[in-house]
Formats: structure tokens, C-alpha cells, sequence
């Protein structure tokens, strides 16, 4: 089977040609099945970010490629959307909800009814039927975020990208969001790629855990998700299973960034520019 | 506000109908107090000006506002109307099109284009801090007295602001906001008219509003100078006449016009950024 996406000896260095450049990512293998959910963790500052722009297309990388469905890219790709962790500045404040959600369409010239329906069914799945005529700013964040994943689907992408999307919203919102995400990838069938600093969410959400540790960033481990694949917020989280794998990543990460601290240590050229 | 420590809900708190503490009562009193000095001082001003032949304070420069509006139908009849405010309204609102129009194209150019952009600023600038009004003479030995000239000055004084501000906000456009234009492939067309120019309209907005102010001050200027017809002609003829209160119907009738402009620009404003208020609103809650 072709990976979803597939991460080929990724690296990506920054120079603007002002500081010395700085290498972020090196060597990045990896592949996304179809149809899987793979959370990315790392310790802050190990270029999950970056990692997760590159496969966006916004960052070109600096050697190797990065394929979706065989096909390396050149760009942002159309099978793939991209959630923000900053929805107060992804979605567009002058554009209602219903407009924000059908520029990405018009952009692509489908006709008016077809849009109108594609935003009515995303806002359906999302959970907020009504708010189509509302600006961003009248919602709360958790409302916010759940504009910009109704955006993504009314896209029809193959995949989904997620750069900490429910960082910035409260403890009950953030669990509301994870089943949603998780529902709609259910539903829609979709390949997600899920970056954050969460242990618990990364385990709760995905398939697989892809641990990013090293300076520069390259795999440090990756960890499958033995759980059933109906989650429960309550019951799957109190299994031994999933406290036994929350201590692996856990343990992954930390020994990750022990790993980076030491390379730092031996490399004083890099602890200059980190 | 801020120094407020009761949490409101984010709706009107004014309107609220939450009990009332004696620091919320203090405010609105002040605010009715403001209220009645906004509308009353005008009033009284206008008051005393009007009453100022009684007052005994008039002189032959200084005409009471009675004198000024007696005066203002004979000075502003039907001929005048037409052979002068026509063609002033037409050449500021030409001119301040114009200028938005051209100033609103190059400061998209420039802003799309910070190479080209660093390279012409300082010149930009330059004309940016000069005084327009200098060219005045020089516009009139290039194209006359009639329209053209005025359009010109006009042009030649708003269009800075406008472009400086348009490319100052198209630079600033939010890095995330641009992403997700990327991300979703917008096209070009799209990308300018539904992120690029709503983006960069509230630093668009404040360039306009000194260019309108701009055009008003330009057209009299070079009414003044030489011309025709227009507001800015009728002043000058009055002023060689030493008929000082046909001069101050003038200046009372340009205020108008100038006020009303301003109203009809600050209308506008209050519509095409609505959406800025709410979210700012929003953030300040």
C-alpha cells in the first residue's frame, strides 16, 4: 500500500544570510498510512512545528522530499488542509463563518449551491448548524476552532494537519474537541496528522505516536497505539494499557531531549544559535 | 475600564441590567455630564457669536453670525451654486477618487513588492513630507485654471497618504492569515480582495480620511490662487472687494461643506470596518 504521506530523508535548515543557519530538521523518514491518525510529540523547540509545515507545503525542505500518494509536492498540496493552533488568526475576522468556511471554494470556482451546501454539512459535523451568518469573533475559541476544522472538511481534503489545535482553549473544550476530531476522522474517513505537547491527547487520539528528539530533529522512536479504536474519554484513559503507553512516549520524550541536551553539550557552535 | 474588577459579561455592559454600584452610577453621570458639554458648548458658542452685535463686540473683520447668515442666501443663490460649489464639489470628489483609487493600485504594487518597495520609499517619503501646496503655481502654468488643474493639486497632495498607508498595511498582513491563504491555494484574486485589502483597510481607512482632509484644503488653495470659478473664487472676489462678510459666508459655507464630507466619509468608515470594532470590542472585554 502507498503511504498517505510519505517523509523522505526530510531536513530543513533556516539561513536567512543574516545569523549563522540553523538546522532544524535532519534525516526525517517516515510514513502515514492511509486513513491513520499519528500524533507527533517531541519536547518544545524540537521542530514539530516546522516538520509539520514542511509536509504543508508552506516550508520548502532543504533535502529530501515529502510525497502525498506517491506524488512529491511542490507547494501547498490539495489533498491537504491545515488547522492552525491559532484560530483567532486563521480564520478571516471581516468574513462571516459561512464565508470563511466557502473562500477556499470560490477560490476554486465551484458553483454558489454547491458551496452553500458543502458549508452547511461541514458546519453540521462540526456542531454548530446555526452560526453560518456569524463573524469569528462573536464565537467563543472552542467554537472558533471548530469554524476552522469545518473549513478544512468543506475543502475535501485526503488529510488533515494539525498544528496544536486545542492548545489554546480550556480543559472541557479540549476534550469536546478530541472526540470531535476524532468522530469526524471516523466519518470522513480522513488521514490525520496531529502535533502536540499533550502526552495524554497524543496517546488518547492516534494509532501511532511518532516521538521527534535530537539536535537537529529527527525520529527518536515510534510507538504504536495498541488501543481498540473506540475511544472513551473515561474508560480508555484508565486502562493499564494506556497508562503503561502514556509512560512509553512519556519516557521517549524525555530520553529525546537528554539526547539533545548532550549533542548541545558537545557541539557548543549549536547552543549559540538555539 | 481596566481598572474595573468585577468580571461583566461581554455584551453591552452599559445596557446591562446588573445592580448598580455607586462607581458605575458616578460614570454614567459623567457621561451625561460630557453629553451636555458636547452638544451645549457648540450651542453656546454659536449663541454668542449670533448675539454679538447686541454684545457690542462686533467689529468691521469680526461680523455677528446674524450679519454673516442675512448675507448667506444673497452670496449663495442659485448662479453661484452652480457656477462655483458644483464645480469645487466635483474637483474634490474627482480628486479624492482619484487619489484612492491610484493611491490604493500603487500601494498594493508596493506592498506586494518589498523589493521595489525599499527601493522607492525614501522617494515616496519625500513627497510624502512635502508640502503640496508648493507645486500650486506650477500646476497652474502646466494646466490652466479650469478642472484639470484642480484635480491635479488635489491628486498631487492625497494621493501619499493613501499609498503610504495602503502598502504599510498590505506589509503588515498577518503571517498566520497568509499561511492559510497558502494552504488553501487562493488564488491570486482571491487572495487580495477577500484577505489583502481587508487586512490592510483599517491602515487604508486612516491614509483616506487625510487624504479627504487633504483634497479640501487643496482645492481652496488653489481656488484661491488662481481659478475661475468655485468656493475659493467667490472667497477671493469678496476679499478684493474688502466685503468681509461675503468673505465669512464663504468660510462658514466651506465648514459645511466640509463637515458634511467629513460626516459622510465618517459613515463609510463606521460600515466598512465593523467588523475591526467588533473584534476589537471583543479583545478589550
Amino acid at each position: 500500500m502507498i503511504d498517505r504521506i510519505a517523509i523522505r530523508g526530510v531536513g530543513k535548515t533556516f539561513d536567512d544570510g543574516r545569523r549563522p543557519p540553523k538546522e532544524v530538521l535532519r534525516g526525517v523518514d517516515f510514513g502515514v498510512r492511509p486513513n491513520e491518525f499519528v500524533s507527533i510529540v517531541g519536547h518544545s523547540g524540537a521542530g514539530k512545528t516546522t516538520l509539520l509545515r514542511v509536509i504543508a507545503g508552506l516550508e520548502t525542505p532543504t533535502e529530501g522530499s515529502v510525497e502525498v500518494d506517491g506524488k512529491p509536492i511542490s507547494g501547498p498540496p490539495r489533498e491537504i488542509a491545515l488547522i492552525f493552533q491559532d484560530y483567532g488568526r486563521s480564520l478571516y475576522p471581516w468574513l462571516t463563518v459561512n464565508d470563511n468556511i466557502t473562500l477556499p471554494l470560490r477560490s476554486k470556482h465551484s458553483a454558489a449551491a454547491t458551496r452553500a451546501a458543502e458549508a452547511k454539512k461541514a458546519l453540521d459535523a462540526v456542531g454548530l448548524p446555526d452560526c453560518g451568518h456569524q463573524y469569528p469573533w462573536q464565537l467563543s475559541g472552542g467554537m472558533q476552532q471548530r469554524v476552522a476544522i469545518a473549513r478544512a472538511l468543506a475543502y475535501g481534503p485526503e488529510a488533515l494537519l494539525m498544528d496544536e489545535p486545542f492548545a489554546s482553549v480550556d480543559a472541557q473544550t479540549r476534550s469536546d474537541l478530541e472526540d470531535l476530531v476524532l468522530d469526524i476522522r471516523r466519518q470522513y474517513e480522513m488521514t490525520v496528522l496531529l502535533v502536540t505537547h499533550d502526552i495524554d491527547e497524543s496517546v488518547y487520539m492516534a494509532d501511532r505516536i511518532l516521538v521527534l528528539g535530537g539536535r537537529p530533529t529527527g525520529v527518536a522512536d515510534i510507538i504504536p497505539v495498541d488501543l481498540p479504536p473506540e475511544r472513551d474519554q473515561l474508560s480508555t484513559k484508565s486502562t493499564p494499557e494506556f497508562t503503561a503507553l502514556r509512560a512509553q512516549v512519556l519516557k521517549a520524550v524525555r530520553s529525546s531531549k537528554e539526547m539533545t541536551e548532550k549533542s548541545a553539550d558537545n557541539t557548543p557552535e549549536s547552543v549559540s544559535v538555539s | 475600564m481596566s481598572t474595573d474588577t468585577t468580571v461583566r459579561p461581554p455584551v453591552a455592559a452599559n445596557a446591562s441590567g446588573g445592580p448598580n454600584t455607586p462607581r458605575k452610577r458616578s460614570r454614567a453621570n459623567r457621561s451625561a455630564w460630557l453629553r451636555v458639554l458636547e452638544y451645549g458648548t457648540p450651542l453656546v458658542i454659536a449663541a454668542i457669536w449670533w448675539f454679538a452685535d447686541e454684545l457690542g463686540v462686533t467689529t468691521f473683520f469680526f461680523p455677528s453670525l446674524e450679519t454673516i447668515v442675512e448675507r448667506f442666501p444673497e452670496v449663495w443663490n442659485g448662479t453661484t451654486l452652480v457656477r462655483d460649489v458644483v464645480p469645487t464639489l466635483t474637483a474634490i470628489l474627482l480628486g479624492f477618487a482619484v487619489s484612492c483609487i491610484a493611491g490604493i493600485g500603487f500601494g498594493l504594487l508596493l506592498g506586494l513588492n518589498p523589493r521595489v518597495n525599499e527601493f522607492l520609499l525614501p522617494l515616496l517619503e519625500f513627497f510624502r513630507a512635502m508640502p503640496a501646496i508648493a507645486a500650486v503655481p506650477l500646476f497652474i502654468i502646466l494646466l490652466g485654471v479650469g478642472m484639470e488643474m484642480k484635480v491635479g493639486c488635489i491628486v498631487f497632495a492625497a494621493i501619499w497618504p493613501v499609498l503610504l498607508n495602503t502598502t504599510d498595511g498590505v506589509r503588515g498582513v498577518d503571517k498566520t492569515m497568509l499561511d492559510t491563504a497558502s494552504s488553501y491555494q487562493l488564488t491570486p484574486y482571491w487572495r487580495i480582495t477577500r484577505l489583502i485589502l481587508p487586512a490592510a483597510s483599517p491602515s487604508i481607512v486612516a491614509g483616506m480620511r487625510v487624504a479627504l482632509a487633504q483634497s479640501m484644503v487643496l482645492i481652496i488653495i488653489s481656488e484661491l490662487v488662481a481659478s475661475s470659478a468655485g468656493i475659493g473664487n467667490v472667497i477671493s472676489d469678496a476679499t478684493g472687494k474688502f466685503d468681509l462678510v461675503a468673505v465669512w459666508t464663504g468660510i462658514c459655507f466651506m465648514a459645511i461643506v466640509a463637515f458634511v464630507l467629513s460626516k459622510l466619509f465618517e459613515m463609510f468608515e463606521h460600515r466598512i470596518l465593523a467588523w475591526h470594532r467588533g473584534l476589537h470590542g471583543r479583545e478589550e472585554s
